[in-house]
């Protein structure tokens, strides 16, 4: 039996967002599946070294479960995203879901190859020594090479 | 029923108990059994669903107190 495959694509940078990939990435990796994620456009800020500036704003985000209602008003103000960033990371500690960098790390432990788009690292001017060392830097093309062959292809 | 390595994923939530019992598994030899338990209410369907993929079987599931074992025989 060949060895399955799947390959995701990761645009998001924000703590939600974040999860999706490094979750089906390590579950695929533990299933036995050869996996590679292509971050591009703001999927690459979870390939930094520090994940502390990943954060979740409840500012045009109407479906994040809220404590209690908040108007958009108060959602502008100053510290409100370091605040709702602070409730989440609290409220999945307390659920027993692991942090980015536990699931991050997981990743690499199995193998799952990361590539990260070398478009958007000039793009942004990002230094690479901001970023792990764990990386392939490629385009699309690099990733069609896997993708193409893959039997689960995601953009999340 | 008798096993040969026990996991703990108690409080942990997806994917860590899938991702820790494959872990677990590598410390095996063909046809041992490792016993799971878990809190994670999704892995009563992931366990089978893990198993059915692996090529390992699962033996038994079952609920005890709000706990969930889980027997599962490397293949």
């Amino acid at each position: 039996m060949s060895t399955k495959k799947m390959a995701l694509i990761a645009t998001k940078g924000t703590l939600d967002m974040a999860y999706p990939p490094f979750i089906l990435a390590s579950t695929a990796a533990a299933l036995g599946y050869e996996v590679q994620i292509f971050f591009t456009f703001y999927g690459l800020q979870l390939l930094r070294k520090d994940l502390s500036d990943v954060k979740i704003s409840p500012l045009a985000n109407p479906a994040m479960p809220m404590p209690i209602p908040m108007p958009v008003m108060v959602q502008m103000l100053p510290g409100m995203e370091s605040m709702a960033t602070m409730m989440m990371k609290n409220k999945l500690k307390s659920k027993g879901v692991a942090s980015l960098e536990e699931l991050r790390a997981l990743c690499l432990e199995t193998d799952v190859k990361f590539i990260a788009c070398q478009m958007t690292v000039d793009l942004f001017e990002f230094e690479k020594s901001d970023f792990i060392d764990e990386i392939t830097y490629g385009g699309a093309s690099t990733f069609m090479g896997f993708a193409g062959q893959t039997d689960i292809c995601l953009f999340v | 029923m008798s096993f040969d390595k026990e996991l703990d994923a108690s409080g942990l939530a997806c994917p860590l108990p899938i991702v820790k019992t494959k872990k677990a598994l590598n410390d095996l030899t063909s046809g041992q059994i490792l016993k799971i338990i878990s809190t994670d209410r999704g892995s009563i369907a992931d366990m089978a669903a893990f198993a059915e993929q692996t090529g390992n079987q699962l033996l038994s599931s079952s609920e005890e107190g709000g706990k969930y074992v889980f027997m599962m025989k490397k293949g």
